[in-house]
C-alpha cells in the first residue's frame, strides 16, 4: 500500500497559525480521502514557517468498487414515479430488476461503482482542500485569485510504495504539483527531488530545515537550558514563547547574550514584558539573586562568526529599548514618591465613555462603593477608599503608556515607592482580577472590595445608560464583568444580597447625570429615594446625595429618576442570574433547578442560591430525591384538580384523627417530623439538612400513595387527605420551588 | 560586482544604493512627492497607483513627518521629519521576497553574518481605508522593513495586488553605519571635502518644528485649514468628468487627493497640539477616511486608474 506524501510550500506563515493550519490539513485531506472510500494506516501533520507538511501512510492504492441496491416503486406503478426512480440511480429501464416482496412485485436497481485511483481522488482532494483552507486571514497576490496565508509557491505531492514514487498530477490556478522543495532560506542548497517521507526529512535536514516542530521546540529548550546551567543560571519557562519561537525559524541556533548593568535594576516583569513582547528573547534568572541577569535569543541560522554579529545586533535592540523603560521608571518613580498627584489628576482628562464621563469620575465612584461596601469583608471603609483611588493611578504612567500589559503590576510597585501600605498596592494589581474563567479570583479583602466595586461600577454604568451586551457584541466586557463578581463572591463565600448593591451604584449614575442639569431636586430626589425604603441603601443615596446639593423643591423628576434606577437594578440583577445559570451549568447543575431555586425569596443573595442549588441537584441525582420529586409532582397533580373542581384551595387542616389507613398515620408523623427537622434547617440556610430532612419523606409518601384513594366516598376523609397533601406541597416549596424541576 | 561587499560609509551612499538597486530592478525611482505626508504610502504613486489594473513599479525615498514623534533632535531614533524609502510593484511579482533580500545585500547587510527574519506583522491604514497583509523584517531583532501584500485601498479591493516595501531609512542606516544617535550619523561621507552629520542638517530644523508643533501652530488656523481641504477636496471632485473647456474628460482625482493630503496632515498636526480628544479623534480620523475613499472612487474613473472609454472600470 502506498504512502502519501504532501508539502504545500509558502512564504513565512505567522508562527501563531501553523500548528491549527498543519492539523486542519490534516484533517480535511484524511477526511477526504476516506469519504472517497480510500481508508489509510497513519497520517501525521507537520510545520514549519515556510511549509505545511502531511504525511500519510498505507494508503489504498485505489477505492473499491462500491455495490448499492436501491429499492424503488412497485411493478406497474405510474411511468413518471419509475422515470423519477431511473434518473436518480442513473439506469435504463432494462437494467432494473424485479423482486417479489410481502408487498408485492417492486423494482430494485443495483448500482455498480468501480473504484477510482488514488491520485485522481488525492488530486481532487488537495485542491479542494487548497481553494478551502480556514486561515484565520488569508490573502490573494500577483494578478491571481487563489488566496492562501501568503503566496504559495510550491505544491508536492508524491505517492511512493516499493516499486518507486509518482507526483500525483495537480494544477491549482497555475502552480502544478512536483517531487520537489527547498530547504533553509539562506543556508539551503537550491531545489532538490524527493521519493519519500523518510527521504523528504532527511534532505530537509541536510539543507538545515528541521520539520518537525516539537523538535526544534525540545532542541532551544534543551540548547537554552544548558547554556543557562552552564553559568549557573535558569531559563524563566515560557511555553508559549517557546511555540512561538519554534514557529519562528527552521534551524534553531540558540544564543545568550547580556543585559547591561544599567538594567538589572529593573523590576524583572517590566525585563520579562520588555524582551517578550518587542524581541521574543526568554528571561535568563538567577536563582541567587532572583534577577534576570540575562537573554536568550534564537537565531534562524548558523553563521561563520558563532552568531557573534546576530548576538551583538540583538543585544543593541535590547539595549535602546531598555533604555526606554529605564527612562520611563524613573520619571514614574520621581512622580511616585512625591505623591503621584498629577497622575490622578490627569485622570480627569481621560474620558472613559462619552456618555458617562471620565476615568476621575469613574474611580470615585467606585471609591465610594469600596468603602459602602468595606463592612462585608469586615475592612476599614477609609483603607477601600484609598485603595480604589490608586487603582487606576499607573495608567498615566509612562510605563504602562509604553506598556499595557503592565497596567495593574506597576500600580503596585508604584504604590510602594508612594508609601502605601502593602493592601493598596495588591489591590491595584489584582482589582481586574478575574479576567477569564480560568483566571484565580483576589481573596485579600481589600483587593476582593476594589474589584468588587470597578465591576459593579462598570455593570451599572453601562446598563444605566442602555448599553447592553447583545448576541456576539459585548464591547464593554460586561458578561466578563458579571462573571467577575460572581465568582468573587462565590469563592470567598460572601453572602447577603446584591440588589442593594447594584441599587445604590445605578442610583449614583442616575443622580450624577442628573445633577449635571437639575441640581435643585437633589434633596427631594434623596427623601423620596428614602421613601421607597429599601433597607439601608436608600439613606446611603440619600446621604451621598445630600452631601452634593442644596435644598429644592420639584417632587415628581426625583421620584421617577428613583425608580427607573430601581427598574434598571432589577435588569441588572436578571442579567447577573442569566450569567449565573451559564456559570452554574459548567459546573454541570441543570437550568430547571436553578430556576427551582431563583423563583425563592433572596435570589438576590447569589452565594445562598448557589448553596441552594447545590443541595437540590445533588439531592435530585439520589434516588430519594429522584422519588420525592415524583411524590410532590403527583400530590400536587391531585390537589390543582381538586381545587379547580372544588374552587377551594385546600392548604390547612388536615388532622391525623381523621386518617384510616397506616400509612396515612404514618405520613402525619413523618411530616411532623421532617417539619422540625426543616425549620432549623432553613432558618441557617442549611440546606444539605433540608434535603436530608425531606428525603425521609420519600418513603412514607411512596407508601401513602401506594395504599390510599385519595377521592374517598366520605367527603371529610376526601377532603383531610387533600389538606395532607397540601402539606406535603407546603413542605416541599419551602425549600425550593420544584414545580419547576423537569421530570 | 563588488560594491556590496564594500560597507556604506554614509547616510546618503545607503539612499543612493537603494536607487540604483531597485532602478537595475526596473523601477521607475521617482522623486518625493511635494507635500507634507505621514509616510510614503500617502504617496500618489502608491496610494493611488495600487488602484486599478494598470501594471505598476516605482522606488522613492519620501519625507515624512509626525509631529508627534519630535523630541527637539534629543532622542537618538525619534524625529518628527524623516525619510522612508518605498517601493511599490503591481503585480506583486512571485520573487518579491527575494528581490528585497537583494537590496538588503546592496546596502551591505552580509546574508551570512546576519539572521534575517519575516515576522508577522498586518498592515491597516484608518485613514486610507487600506490594509494587507505581509510581515515586519527583522534583522537580527530589529526591524528594518515593512513588507505588505496590499488586499485593499480606498474601499476598493486590490486587484492586481501590488507588493509594498517600506524602509525606516534613518533606523536602518544607523543600524549599518553602527551609529547610536541619529544626529551622529554620517549624512556624506566622513572623508568628504565638507564631512557633514545628520545633526549638521537637521538638529536645528528638529527643534525649530518641534517648538512650532507642540506649543506655537495656531490651532483656530489648523482647523480652519483642515475645513477648508475638506471642502475643497469635495468641491473638486462634484466637478463634471467632462471638462466643459476643452470638451476633455478630466477626472480631477490629483488634485482632490492632494486636499486629502493636507487634511490628514492637518489632523496631525491638532493632534501635536494636544486639541483633539479620544473620542474626536475617531471622528477626524473618519473625515480622513471619507475623503480618500472619494479620491480612490474618482482614480478609478481616470485611465491610469484602468478606466476604458469603453467604460469599464477594471
Amino acid at each position: 500500500m502506498p504512502d502519501l506524501l504532501i508539502e504545500l510550500f509558502s512564504e513565512e506563515i505567522p508562527a501563531r497559525m501553523q500548528t491549527r493550519a498543519s492539523e486542519d490539513l490534516k484533517k480535511l485531506v484524511t477526511d477526504g480521502l476516506v469519504e472517497a472510500g480510500l481508508t489509510y494506516a497513519g497520517a501525521h501533520a507537520l510545520s514549519t514557517p515556510r511549509r505545511l507538511t502531511l504525511a500519510i501512510d498505507g494508503l489504498l492504492a485505489q477505492s473499491p468498487d462500491t455495490k448499492e441496491e436501491r429499492k424503488g416503486p412497485k411493478v406497474g406503478a405510474p411511468d413518471k414515479a419509475i422515470e423519477g426512480f431511473l434518473r436518480g440511480a442513473g439506469l435504463t429501464r432494462d437494467q432494473l430488476v424485479e423482486r417479489d416482496t410481502p408487498k408485492g412485485a417492486i423494482y430494485f436497481a443495483l448500482i455498480e461503482k468501480k473504484g477510482r485511483p488514488a491520485a485522481d481522488i488525492i488530486a481532487e482532494v488537495l485542491e479542494n482542500t487548497i481553494r478551502n483552507f480556514p486561515w484565520p486571514k488569508s490573502m490573494r497576490w500577483g494578478s491571481g485569485n487563489l488566496k492562501w496565508v501568503r503566496p504559495l509557491h510550491s505544491i508536492l505531492c508524491i505517492l511512493s510504495d516499493e516499486a518507486g514514487s509518482e507526483i500525483v498530477p495537480l494544477d491549482v490556478d497555475g502552480i502544478t504539483s512536483g517531487n520537489s522543495t527547498e530547504g533553509h532560506r539562506f543556508m539551503g542548497t537550491g531545489r532538490f527531488s524527493v521519493t519519500s517521507f523518510d527521504d523528504y526529512e532527511a534532505k530537509l535536514k541536510a539543507n538545515k530545515v528541521v520539520l518537525n516542530p516539537q523538535d526544534r521546540a525540545d532542541h532551544i529548550w534543551e540548547d537554552a537550558k544548558n547554556a543557562a546551567f552552564a553559568q549557573g543560571l535558569e531559563i524563566v519557562e515560557d511555553m508559549g514563547l517557546l511555540k512561538e519561537v519554534a514557529g519562528l525559524v527552521e534551524w534553531p541556533v540558540v544564543l545568550m547574550g547580556d543585559i547591561a548593568d544599567d538594567f538589572i535594576a529593573l523590576p524583572p516583569e517590566v525585563l520579562q514584558t520588555s524582551m517578550r513582547e518587542h524581541q521574543k528573547f526568554f528571561s535568563v534568572r538567577n536563582p541567587k539573586t532572583d534577577r534576570i541577569e540575562k537573554f536568550v535569543t534564537v537565531a534562524n541560522r548558523e553563521t561563520a562568526d558563532n552568531g557573534v554579529t546576530i548576538l551583538a545586533g540583538n543585544q543593541k535592540v535590547l539595549f535602546a529599548r531598555l533604555a526606554d523603560a529605564k527612562f520611563f521608571w524613573e520619571n514614574d518613580l520621581r512622580v511616585a514618591e512625591a505623591g503621584a498627584q498629577p497622575w490622578l489628576d490627569s485622570l480627569e482628562n481621560v474620558t472613559f465613555h462619552n456618555k458617562l464621563g471620565t476615568q476621575a469620575a469613574r474611580i470615585e465612584r467606585i471609591a465610594a462603593i469600596a468603602s459602602w461596601l468595606a463592612p462585608i469583608a469586615d475592612v476599614d471603609p477609609e483603607l477601600a477608599r484609598k485603595a480604589a483611588l490608586w487603582c487606576k493611578a499607573d495608567l498615566s504612567s509612562e510605563m504602562v503608556y509604553e506598556f499595557p500589559e503592565l497596567q495593574g503590576l506597576m500600580g503596585k510597585y508604584y504604590a510602594t515607592a508612594a508609601g502605601h501600605p502593602v493592601e493598596v498596592g495588591a489591590a491595584a494589581l489584582e482589582h481586574y482580577s478575574p479576567l477569564g474563567p480560568n483566571d484565580a479570583v483576589p481573596s485579600e479583602p481589600i483587593s476582593v472590595l476594589v474589584s468588587l466595586a470597578e465591576k459593579f461600577d462598570l455593570l451599572a454604568a453601562f446598563w444605566a445608560i442602555s448599553e447592553k451586551p447583545t448576541g456576539s457584541k459585548d464591547p464593554f466586557a460586561l458578561r466578563r464583568a458579571a462573571l467577575g463578581v460572581i465568582r468573587i463572591l462565590l469563592e470567598n463565600k460572601i453572602s447577603g444580597g446584591i440588589l442593594p448593591i447594584v441599587y445604590w451604584c445605578v442610583a449614583k449614575i442616575k443622580s450624577e447625570r442628573f445633577m449635571e442639569d437639575r441640581k435643585d431636586e437633589f434633596v427631594t430626589l434623596a427623601v423620596n429615594l428614602a421613601k421607597l425604603n429599601k433597607d439601608e441603601v436608600t439613606l446611603a443615596v440619600a446621604d451621598a446625595l445630600r452631601e452634593n446639593v442644596g435644598n429644592g423643591q420639584d417632587l415628581d423628576r426625583p421620584k421617577e429618576i428613583a425608580h427607573e434606577a430601581m427598574v434598571i437594578a432589577e435588569n441588572l440583577l436578571s442579567f447577573f442570574h442569566d450569567r449565573l445559570k451559564v456559570y452554574l451549568k459548567d459546573q454541570g447543575i441543570r437550568h430547571d433547578v436553578i430556576d427551582a431555586c431563583l423563583a425563592m425569596p433572596k435570589n438576590d443573595d447569589l452565594t445562598l442560591l448557589v448553596n441552594r442549588a447545590t443541595a437540590l441537584a445533588a439531592f435530585l441525582k439520589t434516588d430519594d430525591g429522584e422519588n420525592l420529586l415524583q411524590g410532590f409532582k403527583r400530590a400536587n397533580n391531585i390537589l390543582a384538580q381538586a381545587e379547580e373542581k372544588d374552587g377551594v384551595e385546600y392548604s390547612y387542616g388536615a388532622d391525623v384523627k381523621f386518617a384510616e389507613d397506616d400509612t396515612e398515620k404514618a405520613l402525619f408523623a413523618a411530616l411532623d417530623t421532617a417539619e422540625t427537622a426543616l425549620k432549623p434547617a432553613m432558618e441557617t440556610e442549611d440546606f444539605a439538612a433540608a434535603m436530608t430532612a425531606m428525603a425521609s419523606l420519600r418513603a412514607p409518601i411512596d407508601a401513602f400513595f401506594e395504599a390510599v384513594q385519595i377521592n374517598s366516598d366520605n367527603e371529610i376523609i376526601r377532603r383531610n387527605r387533600l389538606n395532607l397533601l397540601s402539606r406535603i406541597r407546603q413542605i416541599c416549596l419551602s425549600v425550593a420551588d420544584l414545580n419547576k424541576v423537569e421530570g | 560586482m563588488g560594491q556590496q561587499d564594500i560597507k556604506p560609509q554614509s547616510f546618503q551612499e545607503i539612499i543612493l544604493r537603494l536607487q540604483n538597486y531597485w532602478a537595475e530592478k526596473g523601477c521607475a525611482v521617482l522623486q518625493p512627492y511635494d507635500m507634507e505626508v505621514g509616510a510614503g504610502t500617502f504617496h500618489p504613486a502608491t496610494t493611488l497607483r495600487s488602484l486599478g489594473s494598470n501594471p505598476w513599479a516605482a522606488a522613492y525615498v519620501q519625507p515624512s513627518r509626525r509631529p508627534t514623534d519630535g523630541r527637539y533632535g534629543e532622542n537618538p531614533n525619534r524625529l518628527q521629519h524623516y525619510y522612508q524609502y518605498q517601493v511599490l510593484i503591481k503585480p506583486s511579482p512571485p520573487n518579491l521576497q527575494d528581490l528585497y533580500l537583494g537590496s538588503l545585500r546592496a546596502i551591505g547587510i552580509d546574508m551570512d553574518l546576519h539572521d534575517i527574519r519575516f515576522v508577522e506583522d498586518d498592515w491597516e491604514s484608518p485613514t486610507l481605508g487600506a490594509w494587507g497583509l505581509g510581515w515586519e523584517v527583522w534583522c537580527d531583532g530589529m526591524e528594518v522593513s515593512q513588507f505588505t501584500y496590499f488586499q485593499q485601498v480606498g474601499g476598493y479591493d486590490c486587484k492586481p495586488v501590488s507588493g509594498e516595501l517600506t524602509y525606516g531609512l534613518e533606523r536602518l542606516a544607523m543600524y549599518i553605519l553602527g551609529v547610536d544617535h541619529v544626529m551622529d550619523m554620517p549624512y556624506n561621507a566622513p572623508d568628504a571635502l565638507i564631512p557633514l552629520t545628520y545633526g549638521d542638517v537637521f538638529k536645528q530644523t528638529e527643534e525649530e518644528y518641534a517648538r512650532w508643533n507642540f506649543d506655537v501652530a495656531n490651532t483656530d488656523v489648523l482647523l480652519r485649514h483642515f475645513e477648508e481641504a475638506e471642502e475643497e477636496c469635495k468641491t473638486i471632485l462634484d466637478q463634471a468628468y467632462d471638462d466643459p473647456k476643452t470638451g476633455k474628460r478630466i477626472v480631477m482625482a490629483h488634485p482632490a487627493y492632494d486636499q486629502c493630503i493636507k487634511a490628514s496632515h492637518l489632523f496631525n498636526l491638532l493632534d501635536a497640539r494636544g486639541v483633539i480628544s479620544v473620542t474626536e479623534r475617531q471622528a477626524y480620523i473618519g473625515r480622513v477616511r471619507a475623503l480618500s475613499k472619494l479620491c480612490a472612487d474618482a482614480f478609478v474613473q481616470t485611465r491610469a486608474g484602468g478606466w476604458t472609454p469603453e467604460g469599464d472600470v477594471a
